[in-house]
């Protein structure tokens, strides 16, 4: 752009230098700057941390409130009792409720949870409609049969220690997939403390590495 | 057999197909559609937009009455060593176990992008053009060991691989390890009034899928190509026989020009 015609249009300087009154105006917006980004920053993380698993997760009680531990300590029983292999190899994870009505077919003590039990479910003979922390989605294929009779696996490195525990915690949804929220774990960003925390694809492929299990996806997709 | 993974393959399931049997009374698609949860497409769909995962095509020896000839052919998924939709799917959607041969489809993991169906010599691929809707009191008929598939996913055969997870299992309850072959019987070949259809492990010498596969009446389909398929069909006739050859093997010379081309 150098013709002899732009040469007739005046000079501009542009200088950068602020004023003193413009200076102090952008100290104290950079300070109100910084608490609106700190409060910002705190009602975000409020809401991630807090909030959204409030609003994510469902929580619906069981029927009644199941007590492991009397049943192993008090009655003596064992796990394979109400938990146990089909005689196709498939495995009875909740027992049917023949198996609580041999025991209980009348109250033998004072509890609420028993009296829902007989009352409910034993004497009209209705099936309890157990809500299953453990239940995988559709797409997914697990089998007992090869982790338990085959590599051994102790069932509290999937399920933690429930045949100790004296009562059904809640049961999370996610509203979104409705999976339970065992498969994810308690922590937002997934999995927990513990090892049996979640039960996500990671978890089954990392425990598979591990022991060198050839894996492929039909394995455990359908 | 060992591939190239390093997994040592003692399973290679196949099927053989015996065409001098097979009527075309589409009891192995009956069959199949109520094993795999294959949903009816609405009555107003285009006829190319149903699901099957195995199709009788009838094809004949374009000759008039009375040389007139005709013979009944069902294409299941061919399960290729050399699979072409292995190569095309984009999101490895698509997989061949090693240890058993068979090309699985995840549809959770598919994008619906069809290069596959367009990649399959065999026409062994569908999409799903519409939500899976079964009527009411229909849904007690779902097959729990599959699970059905969504709108905007390709699916195919997978040799019933349900019915191998449920076989699988009951070798493993009764304590016997999983690299052991189990034997199982898919859909179409228990349903399939004349026997016309065998299944079994081809790494097995002495299984009958083996002896048929390797007798005088065998061929497989479009085997120019180099897909190497794991279904083969069985005739006497040889014009049925040159079914399987593809224009290929005529550029190459190793068939002739089919009669009356």
């Amino acid at each position: 752009m150098s013709n002899g015609a732009s040469d007739h249009r005046p000079r501009i300087e542009v200088t950068n230098v602020p004023t003193p009154q413009q200076e102090r105006g952008a100290r104290r917006l950079s300070t109100l700057g910084r608490v609106l980004l700190a409060l910002g920053l705190a009602a975000g993380l409020a809401a991630g941390w807090i909030a959204l698993p409030a609003f994510l997760y469902g929580r619906q009680e069981q029927p009644l409130a199941f007590n492991h531990l009397v049943h192993v300590e008090t009655a003596a029983m064992s796990c394979e009792d109400c938990h146990s292999f089909g005689v196709d190899g498939s495995y009875v994870g909740i027992p049917p409720l023949s198996a609580c009505a041999d025991c209980h077919s009348e109250a033998q003590g004072d509890s609420e949870a028993e009296r829902i039990l007989v009352d409910d479910f034993v004497t009209p003979g209705r099936e309890i409609p157990w809500l299953v922390y453990a239940r995988q989605p559709d797409n997914v294929y697990f089998s007992h049969a090869p982790h338990v009779r085959l590599a051994e696996i102790e069932c509290r490195r999937c399920h933690g220690d429930h045949g100790k525990s004296e009562t059904t915690p809640v049961y999370q949804y996610n509203r979104i997939s409705t999976y339970s929220r065992n498969i994810w774990g308690p922590r937002i960003a997934g999995g927990g403390p513990n090892e049996w925390d979640s039960m996500k694809m990671s978890d089954c492929v990392s425990c598979h590495a591990e022991r060198g299990v050839h894996d492929h996806c039909l394995m455990c997709h359908k | 057999m060992s591939t190239h993974s390093g997994v040592t393959a003692t399973t290679s399931y196949a099927m053989v197909i015996d065409l001098d049997k097979c009527t075309g009374c589409g009891a192995c698609m009956v069959g199949c559609a109520v094993e795999n949860n294959i949903s009816v497409p609405p009555v107003a769909a285009a006829e190319n937009r149903g699901l099957t995962w195995i199709r009788v095509y009838r094809v004949d020896n374009g000759k008039e009455f009375p040389e007139h000839r005709s013979v009944c052919v069902p294409i299941p998924c061919q399960h290729c060593d050399n699979a072409p939709c292995i190569h095309v799917c984009p999101v490895t959607a698509v997989q061949m176990d090693e240890s058993t041969g068979i090309v699985g489809q995840i549809p959770t993991r598919c994008m619906g992008c069809r290069y596959c169906m367009a990649a399959c010599p065999y026409h062994a691929r569908y999409f799903n053009w519409f939500d899976p809707i079964w009527p009411e009191g229909m849904e007690d008929t779902l097959n729990p060991d599959v699970s059905p598939r969504m709108r905007g996913v390709a699916e195919k055969c997978n040799f019933c691989h349900g019915r191998l997870d449920r076989a699988r299992e009951l070798a493993s309850a009764g304590g016997r390890p999983t690299s052991e072959p189990v034997t199982y019987q898919p859909a179409c070949a228990e349903a399939c009034p004349h026997g016309a259809i065998t299944f079994g492990n081809m790494l097995d010498e002495s299984s009958e899928v083996y002896q048929l596969a390797h007798g005088p009446h065998a061929f497989r389909l479009l085997e120019a190509l180099g897909t190497k398929p794991k279904v083969t069909y069985l005739s006497r006739e040889p014009w049925v026989r040159r079914i399987g050859l593809s224009r290929l093997d005529m550029v190459r010379g190793l068939a002739d020009a089919p009669e009356g081309a």
